[in-house]
């Protein structure tokens, strides 16, 4: 249990392949390979992350504490992605130990449990992770607290027990205003990650690192999609240079079937 | 990340350091490592020892200028400071140089190692075996030759090594292992599969006679840095992990003799002597004539023949040793008196262009950081390096780093050299083929580079 703060942050992290790495489909055509390769916090993760440290800098200016609680579900290795995080500057870690995949409900469920029991004022997750694109989980963590959400952020402001947040929609820019405790996704623009550097990383080993074994929640967190198939896109086809319009045409009708 | 292996190894040292390795997997516990930093800069007490390393700023953008992220490099201080950047390291050198470390011994001598990964036909795959070639594609003057590797999985692995100190500026590693490929044998175990991976290397040749002085105040070089590589066996790992272990050794009971003084530089004399004792030097001994038989006017034919009698009869047991004379970058011909080679181009099946080779290697580099590529003098690539040797900078590096351009600002026709440095993977044949040696490869930020995992 944590002592008192002025203000709670959980910071929610994935490990995923390292955004750089070049993937392949696996022999049996049911998921990306995955074994062997680097692996990192989810970019948005540490959009997130840098922006919990953010507001925590921002607080200590006014001699207001905040802690910031960095959580992740996965096996074993997810101890390294807290590790970044708290080598960026969270206080302590949760580590939601699990080796099956989890989908972005059954997240969301360990997510509740965790808000429950940490009982923070803002939860920051990325807006999606690289590896599945899903773009959920933040949104059912508002569903299942019903909490308040503001998503797909790029400018965050906080007042007494409010936040205001400028998102980043289809149609343009929005700016919403939330009470608090409320659930943030950050999106690029947000803010630029600090690198960790070599003493905070040298500092994060002995920051306190809680593991918590799943069973112990008594969540259901069997998944609810089942993949069938995962291909890579087909190839792409040369170019062809046509003389005449009508050769356009004809092409098009015959060869692409889209007239 | 950054080490190109799936070599065929000799487990000597390994059985040594670590006996129940097989069992427990090769991990050391209760050591800290902390990869993605790199080390910069060579730090020195007033005496002239060396006192440690620095890392790099991070955060800095292409003109040096702090970013938002910008993280000062941090000073590390040590008793003893263990070179270990493998083939031709960055610091390595420096020290080489300022200690006059190769005062006594030949100049080192490299290859380059070229290879692919590639997930073929489970039909055609029979883990364990182990094939050598000589030959085709290189000519009988340039020293090279080929290893395929069935591993297990249904997986290949296969490269090139060709010698640093072939003459032709018109050579190009990487196209001549490309067209290696298209050979009916190679070719056949390639169809129906799938490239995986690719990286490049370089390796040192020299041998025996190449190795300098390994120690100086503060500090010893271990593994390839100093250059162990056992270039008949095709193998180095083991003795560079030996040497490690000496070095290891040596440190400790210096660091806690009677005549141990923070006043004093550790001087790790004791750390030669081990390894001059030990069965390194027997080992490198015995083939040191092997390559450098190869410098004849016979070449290859040559080096062949005598490398068959001294490796079965011989053994080494000759009182002659023949020397490394010439550096590789100063054994390239002009363009003028050499020969154009018509490389075929790729198919895309089983030879690929460079940039998608590039692609295989997971390499990366943070955006908008300085060039860790620098050249002493600006103006020397094109007036002499493209001038004299027709660039061969744009035919050795194996990934697209160096690339002579239409000079927009320039005369009509003038071009200029362009470094994609984000292409860059770090195997270092720049810094030793550059006929002008104006090319210092210096370290990115840490982090950055390539990404092997399976190769």
């Amino acid at each position: 249990m944590a002592g008192p703060a002025d203000l709670r942050i959980l910071v929610a992290c994935k490990r995923v392949v390292d955004y750089a790495v070049k993937i392949r489909v696996n022999a049996a055509g049911t998921a990306v390979e995955t074994n062997n390769l680097k692996h990192s916090m989810n970019p948005f993760d540490e959009i997130g992350a840098e922006q919990a440290i953010l507001i925590k800098e921002a607080f200590a200016k006014s001699k207001k504490t905040v802690d910031v609680i960095a959580v992740s579900c996965g096996p074993a290795k997810a101890q390294e992605t807290l590790r970044t995080a708290l080598a960026m500057g969270a206080d302590r870690a949760v580590h939601v130990e699990t080796n099956d995949d989890l989908q972005p409900l059954a997240v969301a469920k360990v997510l509740k449990a965790i808000v429950e029991k940490e009982k923070p004022d803002i939860v920051i997750l990325g807006k999606q992770a690289i590896d599945d694109d899903s773009n959920q989980t933040g949104q059912m963590l508002a569903g299942l607290l019903n909490w308040p959400q503001a998503t797909f952020a790029s400018k965050v402001e906080l007042a007494e027990k409010a936040m205001t947040v400028t998102r980043e929609v289809d149609g343009g820019i929005e700016t919403i205003k939330t009470p608090l405790p409320a659930i943030l996704t950050t999106d690029l623009r947000l803010n630029i990650p600090r690198y960790a550097s070599l003493p905070n990383i040298m500092k994060a080993k002995k920051k306190p690192l809680e593991k918590i074994a799943i069973a112990s929640l008594s969540i259901d967190v069997a998944p609810r999609i089942e993949i069938l198939k995962v291909a890579e896109p087909a190839k792409r086809q040369g170019g062809k240079t046509v003389e005449n319009v009508d050769e356009l045409i004809s092409k098009l009708k015959n060869e692409a079937k889209v007239l | 990340a950054h080490t190109l292996s799936g070599a065929v190894l000799e487990p000597s040292a390994l059985n040594e350091l670590i006996p129940d390795w097989k069992e427990k997997g090769a991990e050391e516990a209760g050591v800290e490592v902390f990869p993605g930093f790199a080390a910069s800069e060579v730090l020195y007490n007033e005496d002239g020892s060396v006192r440690g390393i620095a890392t790099n700023d991070v955060g800095l953008d292409k003109n040096f200028k702090p970013k938002d992220g910008f993280e000062r490099g941090m000073e590390f201080h040590a008793k003893v400071t263990l070179f270990a950047e493998g083939c031709h390291g960055s610091l390595s050198k420096q020290v080489i140089r300022k200690f006059n470390l190769r005062e006594d011994s030949d100049p080192q001598t490299y290859g380059i190692g070229i290879k692919e990964v590639w997930k073929i036909d489970p039909a055609k795959s029979d883990p364990g075996t182990v094939i050598h070639t000589l030959g085709w594609p290189i000519d009988y003057s340039t020293y090279g030759g080929s290893f395929i590797y069935h591993m297990g999985d249904d997986t290949l692995s296969l490269g090139m090594v060709i010698g640093l100190d072939y003459e032709n500026p018109y050579l190009s590693p990487y196209k001549e292992f490309q067209r290696f490929k298209h050979h009916p044998f190679v070719k056949n175990l390639l169809e129906g599969g799938e490239c995986i991976a690719y990286g490049a290397r370089a390796l040192n040749e020299g041998g025996l006679q190449s190795i300098p002085k390994l120690y100086f105040p503060g500090g010893a070089l271990i593994g390839c840095t100093a250059g162990f590589l056992n270039l008949i066996k095709i193998k180095g790992t083991h003795t560079a992990m030996k040497s490690g272990m000496l070095a290891a050794e040596s440190a400790y009971e210096a660091i806690n003799s009677e005549s141990y003084s923070e006043e004093k530089p550790v001087v790790l004399e004791d750390y030669e002597q081990r390894v001059k004792d030990s069965w390194i030097w027997k080992e490198l001994y015995e083939v040191r004539n092997c390559r450098p038989s190869f410098h004849s006017p016979l070449k290859n034919l040559g080096g062949i023949m005598y490398s068959g009698i001294d490796t079965i009869l011989l053994k080494g047991r000759t009182p002659w040793t023949f020397h490394n004379h010439t550096p590789d970058h100063e054994t390239l011909k002009t363009a003028k008196s050499s020969k154009k080679i018509d490389y075929p181009k790729p198919d895309g099946v089983i030879s690929f262009d460079l940039l998608t080779s590039v692609s295989r290697t997971g390499t990366n580099h943070a955006e908008d950081q300085p060039v860790h590529l620098r050249l002493k003098n600006k103006d020397i690539p094109v007036e002499r390096n493209l001038k004299v040797f027709d660039g061969p900078e744009g035919r050795f590096c194996p990934a697209g780093v160096y690339e002579f351009v239409d000079d927009e600002n320039g005369p009509e026709g003038a071009q200029r050299l362009q470094i994609n440095s984000q292409n860059c993977i770090h195997c270092k044949t720049c810094d030793i083929k550059d006929p002008s040696q104006n090319i210092d490869w210096t370290v990115p930020e840490g982090g950055g580079g390539p990404q092997y995992s399976f190769t």
